[in-house]
């Protein structure tokens, strides 16, 4: 009998027991935050994203290239290279190109290799939600975002969230996301508490990132 | 290199022997008293968290009463989105899976993200054998595999460690096996997660094959999920062209939507944060993005024998967060090794008879690792009531040895008792003995017990011996209830209500 044959009916005995109306149990909807306005959805969001020691700041419409520009200049110094996806705004990419020794596009089919991408300082991305609750950026690579090894490899990620993207917590987040297309959901700093659970941040992914929050308000 | 729990005793002595390790109760003092403080903080920023461990509970209990259907739905989808779905019965049906996959592709390293269940499985040994390096990548993970240790802890495998011992294991060994330690090295622990992450990089910029387990897989679209914090996993799950992905089928969850109680729940009480740093999701294969030949290894291995059990198969909903070791006044002082498994403390003194059947005494041992005080049940995010599973496993194992060609000491006592129990005249005859000894002792011997009564000291022979080693045993009264009533006449004034 095949592996799968025997699993699922060892699974199937297994439930016997069951009575057949338990198999359709919906389970009850989870507890919910309280709905809050926007500015202080926003302002919690900005809130938790920095407790992770996070860099944070806020811009208008119109300063988003400057800000990008002046944040990644201030990690990397004006000999760092970088790399952005294709579907950054055009502003942004022209700005960052005149301030920077070298900005290369990852694109299809001229995709940086790992070893590329780890000899790159930094790299500028925008996110597909935040979350304010959780303080956790969501990024589903799509446009702007780039596949899920360039904002992984290089040591800085500037990552670029509207206010308009910020939901109030995890269940909001998972309805605007395609369950098709993969997701990275980031939340600080990559850290670890491994050794006496005392929190380092900076292991394996950008041991820096840093947080521009579009508000037109 | 690599340790194995195989041969470890049964808990009693393996407990024993951790707890005579002083350093390592100095180091798992202060790591679970810090993890319980996190954790106790941000919980209680939850408004509705006993609502949120309702809703999680009730996900994976309904995952897990129409198991098949959701396996069967999840396979389709699977395939339905390029991945490769594959079964295994048992440990030995998942290792050659991967060592299948490893070698098709001619890889002689695998790059792995931390994964109880291939822990559980033994595959690093399994691909050992084939000739093919597992490289742990989780910072604990590679300390544990750098040392030739075993893990003691679901979350912090390394829990056991101090950052001293965790310096001298790299300056050590990291040289054995790739880029060396730095000369230089600290015992700071940022300056210990600096080595790792220059010693791991080589490997995951080369790789061509990781491994990984899954928090979550989601029925209804196919998803797999990995939460994590050092940025590991995600290196794994990006950057090999070739991803295998071992699964016990009990990680199920209907749908997406389904994900929301468990990814608040998770980072809470496991790392006691928010949210943890990462969490990647993924369906099959995505052109361009990712490994692009993805593979799931849906593993049995005991997880329905666990579910055939009408108590224990709420453990089955176990999210591994570990918050039961945390809080554990048993786990919390012998750590995790003297459990003989990977998964260690409250959860594994259920988990491991529960998967792996009773008869075998080491395992038999565990559900009497507990003084059942409950507080596993009070921190479980998805509420296994431990407590209740413990006892029901005592029963069975009080049970499987009930046929036993020589019967237990504490056996032997229990049948003695029911026999003086269930005749008067034998009780009375015992009632007598025994006040005689009690007056015997209150005169000359014994020594006094808190609250002013006597007691006696360690009792020679077996069974008592291990009885009163940690007990004290209160000496007779000198003189029986019954005798009392008689001699003071109170029968005849009863309903009197005096």
């Amino acid at each position: 009998m095949s592996a799968r044959r025997s699993v699922l009916d060892r699974v199937r005995a297994a439930l016997a027991d069951v009575d057949p109306a338990a198999r359709d149990l919906v389970p009850p909807p989870a507890p919910q935050v309280e709905p809050v306005d926007p500015a202080a959805l926003l302002d919690r969001f900005v809130e938790r994203v920095a407790d992770y020691r996070s860099v944070v700041e806020r811009c208008s419409d119109a300063d988003v290239a400057a800000a990008v520009t002046a944040a990644v200049l201030g990690h990397v110094g004006r000999a760092g290279r970088i790399v952005v996806p294709e579907g950054l705004p055009a502003d942004v990419v022209t700005s960052l190109e005149a301030a920077l020794a070298a900005v290369v596009v990852d694109r299809p089919g001229a995709a940086l290799s790992a070893y590329e991408l780890d000899a790159l300082d930094g790299v500028v991305t925008t996110a597909a939600v935040g979350v304010a609750e959780t303080g956790t950026l969501v990024l589903d690579h799509g446009p702007g975002q780039g596949r899920r090894a360039l904002s992984l490899v290089p040591d800085l990620h500037v990552c670029v969230v509207r206010a308009e993207q910020v939901v109030p917590d995890v269940a909001d987040a998972l309805a605007r996301l395609d369950p098709l297309r993969p997701a990275t959901w980031v939340s600080g700093p990559s850290a670890t508490s491994d050794i006496e659970l005392d929190r380092v941040e900076g292991v394996h992914g950008p041991r820096v990132l840093h947080v521009v929050v579009v508000d037109p308000a | 290199m690599s340790a194995t729990f195989l041969g470890t005793p049964p808990f009693p002595r393996a407990a024993a022997q951790a707890l005579a390790d002083t350093q390592l109760r100095h180091n798992l003092a202060h790591a679970t008293t810090t993890i319980r403080a996190k954790r106790a903080a941000v919980v209680a920023e939850v408004d509705r968290w006993e609502e949120l461990r309702l809703a999680g509970a009730a996900v994976k209990e309904a995952a897990l009463l129409d198991l098949d259907t959701h396996l069967l739905r999840l396979e389709e989808q699977l395939q339905a989105r390029g991945a490769v779905v594959h079964w295994a019965r048992d440990a030995a049906e998942a290792c050659a899976v991967v060592a299948d996959v490893a070698r098709a592709h001619g890889a002689d390293e695998v790059v792995k993200v931390k994964s109880m269940a291939t822990q559980e499985i033994g595959l690093n040994e399994a691909l050992a054998a084939e000739g093919i390096a597992a490289w742990e990548t989780d910072l604990a993970e590679l300390i544990v595999q750098l040392g030739g240790d075993l893990p003691s802890h679901i979350l912090v495998p390394a829990i056991h460690r101090n950052r001293a011992e965790v310096r001298e294991i790299f300056r050590r060994s990291m040289a054995e096996v790739g880029r060396p330690a730095p000369d230089d090295l600290t015992d700071e622990p940022a300056a210990l997660a600096a080595a790792a992450r220059e010693h791991l990089r080589e490997k995951f910029l080369r790789a061509t094959v990781a491994v990984s387990g899954a928090n979550f897989v989601v029925a209804e679209t196919g998803t797999l999920v990995v939460v994590e914090s050092e940025g590991n996993g995600r290196m794994c799950l990006t950057l090999p062209e070739v991803l295998v992905s071992v699964v016990g089928i009990e990680k199920v969850v209907p749908t997406f939507a389904d994900l929301d109680p468990l990814l608040r729940l998770l980072p809470r009480s496991s790392t006691g944060e928010r949210m943890n740093p990462y969490t990647s999701t993924w369906t099959g294969v995505t052109p361009g993005d990712g490994p692009q030949e993805v593979h799931v290894v849906l593993l049995d291995n005991g997880r329905t024998r666990a579910l055939a059990d009408q108590v224990g198969r709420q453990a089955l909903r176990c999210i591994r967060c570990s918050a039961c070791l945390n809080v554990c006044p048993v786990y919390s002082r012998t750590g995790g090794h003297a459990y003989g498994s990977a998964y260690p403390g409250p959860i594994g003194a259920i988990l491991n008879p529960l998967m792996r059947g009773t008869g075998d005494p080491q395992t038999d041992s565990l559900p009497y690792a507990s003084s059942l005080c409950g507080a596993c049940f009070e921190v479980c995010p998805v509420r296994i009531d431990i407590p209740e599973v413990l006892v029901h496993l005592r029963s069975r194992v009080v049970d499987a040895h009930r046929g036993d060609a020589v019967p237990s000491a504490e056996a032997l006592a229990l049948r003695g008792a029911a026999a003086v129990l269930s005749d008067a005249r034998r009780l009375g005859a015992l009632e007598r003995l025994s006040g005689r000894a009690g007056r015997l002792l209150e005169r000359y011997g014994g020594r006094r017990l808190p609250g002013g009564r006597r007691g006696l000291g360690r009792l020679p022979g077996p069974g008592a011996a291990a009885w009163t080693g940690a007990r004290d045993l209160p000496s007779p009264p000198p003189e029986s209830f019954r005798a009392w009533w008689r001699r003071t006449g109170r029968h005849e004034t009863s309903g009197s209500g005096t």
